[in-house]
């Protein structure tokens, strides 16, 4: 069993769900009055792949203007960009257009791209069609799924998709961790890791105690 | 009127910036640059940063207009004009860019007139200051590169109301920096400034709440929370520990329910109150940080009003619901602090000062009446040198609703301070209280008393009262200012 830990960013217009996305997944918990994300919020999360482990280190950024120069600090060492919008916003829908220009521009170690559209509960109210969306998602060589944060439907495949994903880009991209067990896995993240300002990673104590014994798509 | 030699709550060193009321809010230091230099490896952003904004500039259509059409006709909406203050902010153009109340782009007219004042009067190379109508006030800032404007019917005094400007003019730079702010209007005279601050009216909204219910901003001081020296030191000796090797640090605030807890700080720099309060605000305005870590950029104008601080933002644990943020110059440390928050919160779980806090927080304080003061039903007790203050907590009959006792204390206030006649000492008696107002070298004292009690009575109280708090000072205080 191989154990990987690889980042991941969530970008997008602000409301569009990021926040709502990963504590669905990471809490199993919605709410209808989330605040507007400060800055950028970090999450942890371990997700069973293939018979492997993945340690997905999450950060949710803020979609509110003011935070967009913020926006290469956390997309700089991704191996994974989330890219959300709100099926029910054409404006939100472009937004992710200029994310994905200036992922382009910016970064240059593969990354996983993936579209999602969010909120399909209010799917009468949809202004972003399927057809739209996966059309352009195929001409930047993204996943598409569409999921409710509100609903849970749809969110535990992004996971999987996700870590799925990271999985094939071992031996691509010199900025995953690849370990071939998780007691390893475990122990370096203690250690210093790959980014350019020698940071330490950010050790989850909940990771370590639970070890091996990690629900399939759910989070330590 | 007290035998003290040493007003409570003085130390010799001070982890805030000492104030005095009405301090000049002009004054800005540039303690980003020093600190960068003594570490010249720290990459400054400035450059790329300026970059990203050029291109965001007309990317982005705020769906803002949208929604606002559904809206009422606010500016004929009498339920608009009977409020008791508004407060406006536009760019020297012109442009809408905050309304307290009611949609900026329905309001174009009046941000008009206010803007066409303005220039009217600088056209003859003077500065509209304020207007008086009746009990309204009408007070102006002009403050490169924006204008702020209240209209107020809350008897606040013109020197009040413009602090509260000045607060909300901070709280922008706090958002954007003043470099920043300056820049995009060079650029452009007629930007749209409400793209950059989408989600910003609620900490203006909430600021003004706080500082006209709260006496921390019209007292320029800062409340601690109640805790055994002891504890406090242990948990500032907590955090110097985890944190002493970690270089660019500049401040660690730890703090729950808007006071104070510890506050380390680099050597030589000390944080000022009015930079304090906007944390406080941006803490109890952003529910978002109760999640999860955050990281975000912050500028503290007041320290520097040219650059952004980078903030690790995280509540201690689940059950111990007080605010670290851990404040550094460098942009790429979050991982850095994240550990020392880890160990942080070990050590102090492991000195049982997360109980202590949750105890303190729990505990609803002491009322004067509880201390043995009946004749007294609340004070402000502020130390000039250390820029804290204390109060007791509300006793009847200020209960049912704080508003007169606020109302009481800015009055008085504005009588000790009032530029053209101020008073050293006042007591005034009306039907419903009686009110002791002292400023002294050391530290402002206003009491409220029960309506009947005599001049002496008054004076002897006061007395034993500041013999009090002397001796409940290590609680109340933070009286050291440790560094890392
Ligand atoms: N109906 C519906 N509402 C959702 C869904 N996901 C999120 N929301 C709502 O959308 C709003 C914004 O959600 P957030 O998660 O805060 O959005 P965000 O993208 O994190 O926003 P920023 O942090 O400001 O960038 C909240 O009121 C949520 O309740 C969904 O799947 N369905
Ligand atoms: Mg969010």
């Amino acid at each position: 069993m191989k154990h990987i830990v690889g980042k991941v960013v969530l970008l997008g217009f602000q409301g569009v769900g990021k926040t709502a996305l990963v504590t669905r997944y990471v809490e199993n918990s919605f709410h209808r009055q989330i605040a507007p994300t400060v800055g950028a919020s970090f999450f942890t999360c371990k997700v069973e792949a293939d018979g492997n482990m993945v340690t997905l280190q999450i950060w949710d950024t803020a979609g509110q203007e003011r935070f967009k120069a913020m926006a290469p600090m956390f997309y700089r060492n991704a191996n994974a960009a989330l890219l959300v919008f709100d099926l029910t916003s054409q404006t939100s829908f472009e937004s992710i257009k200029m994310w994905v220009q200036e992922l382009k521009g910016n970064v240059d170690e593969p990354m996983m791209l993936c579209m999602v559209g969010n909120k399909i509960d209010l799917n009468d109210q949809r202004e972003v069609s399927r057809e739209q969306a996966l059309a352009y998602s195929q001409s930047i060589d993204a996943t598409y799924l569409e999921c409710s944060a509100k609903t849970d439907q749809g969110v535990g495949l992004i996971f999987q998709k996700l870590a799925q994903g990271l999985l094939r880009l071992q031996g691509l991209t010199s900025t995953l961790k690849v370990y071939d067990d998780d007691i390893m896995a475990n122990s370096s993240e203690l250690e210093a890791t790959d980014t350019a300002n020698e940071e330490t990673v950010n050790v989850s104590i909940g990771s370590i105690a639970h070890g091996n014994t990690v629900n399939f798509g759910k989070c330590c | 009127m007290s035998t003290l030699e040493v007003e409570p709550g003085a130390a010799p060193e001070s982890g805030l910036v000492t104030t005095d009321t009405l301090d000049n809010f002009d004054e800005m230091s540039c303690s980003l640059e020093e600190i960068k230099n003594i570490n010249p490896s720290i990459e400054d952003e400035e450059s790329n940063d300026n970059a990203i904004i050029n291109e965001h500039f007309d990317e982005t259509v705020s769906n803002d207009n949208e929604v606002a059409s559904v809206d009422d006709d606010f500016e004929l909406n009498k339920d608009w004009i009977g409020k008791d203050k508004h407060v406006f902010v536009l760019s020297m153009a012109g442009k809408p860019i905050y309304s307290r109340y009611g949609n900026e782009d329905k309001l174009a007219w009046l941000f008009g007139v206010m803007q066409t004042l303005v220039s009217f009067i600088q056209s003859s190379d003077d500065c509209i200051q304020s207007i008086h109508a009746g009990n309204t006030h009408f007070v102006f800032l002009v403050k490169k590169p924006l204008i702020l404007v209240t209209v107020s019917k809350t008897r606040e005094s013109e020197s009040q109301l413009r602090i509260q400007l000045n607060y909300v003019f901070n709280q922008i730079t706090n958002i954007l920096t003043l470099t920043r702010l300056n820049k995009i209007y060079e650029q452009r005279q007629n930007y749209d400034l409400r793209r950059l601050l989408s989600g910003v009216e609620r900490l203006i909204d909430h600021l003004l709440t706080f500082s006209e219910n709260e006496p921390s901003v019209m007292l320029g001081a800062v409340q601690c929370l109640p805790l055994a020296a002891s504890v406090r030191d242990t948990i500032s000796s907590a955090i110097t520990g985890a944190c002493s090797k970690i270089k660019n640090l500049v401040f660690a605030i730890l703090l729950a329910n808007n006071k104070l807890i510890t506050l380390v700080r680099m050597k030589k720099y000390c944080l000022h109150p009015a930079d304090l309060h906007l944390i406080f605000n941006l803490v109890q305005a952003s529910e978002s940080f109760k999640n999860s870590e955050s990281w975000t950029p912050l500028c503290l104008p007041r320290f520097d009003a040219s650059g952004f601080l980078y903030g690790h933002v995280s509540y201690l644990s689940e059950d111990c619901q007080a605010c670290l943020l851990l404040l550094t110059v460098e942009r790429d440390v979050f991982f850095t602090l994240s550990e020392a928050k880890q160990k942080i919160v070990e050590k102090l779980r492991r000195s049982n000062c997360l109980e202590a806090i949750n105890e303190s927080l729990s505990t609803p304080g002491e009322s004067s009446a509880s201390a043995g003061f009946v004749e007294i039903r609340h004070y402000l007790y502020k130390c000039k040198s250390t820029s804290q203050f204390y109060q007791p907590i509300l006793s009847p009959p200020y209960t049912q609703t704080k508003e007169p006792l606020t109302r009481i204390y800015k009055r008085a206030h504005h009588r000790l301070h009032n530029s053209s006649r101020p008073l050293k000492l006042m007591f005034e008696r009306s039907a419903d209280e009686a009110i002791l107002a002292w400023d002294t070298k050391g530290f402002e004292l206003f009491v409220v008393f029960e309506p009947l009690i005599d001049t002496s009575a008054a004076i002897m109280l006061v007395g034993r009262l500041l013999n009090w708090i002397k001796k409940k000072e290590e609680r109340l205080f933070h009286l050291n200012a440790p560094t890392f």
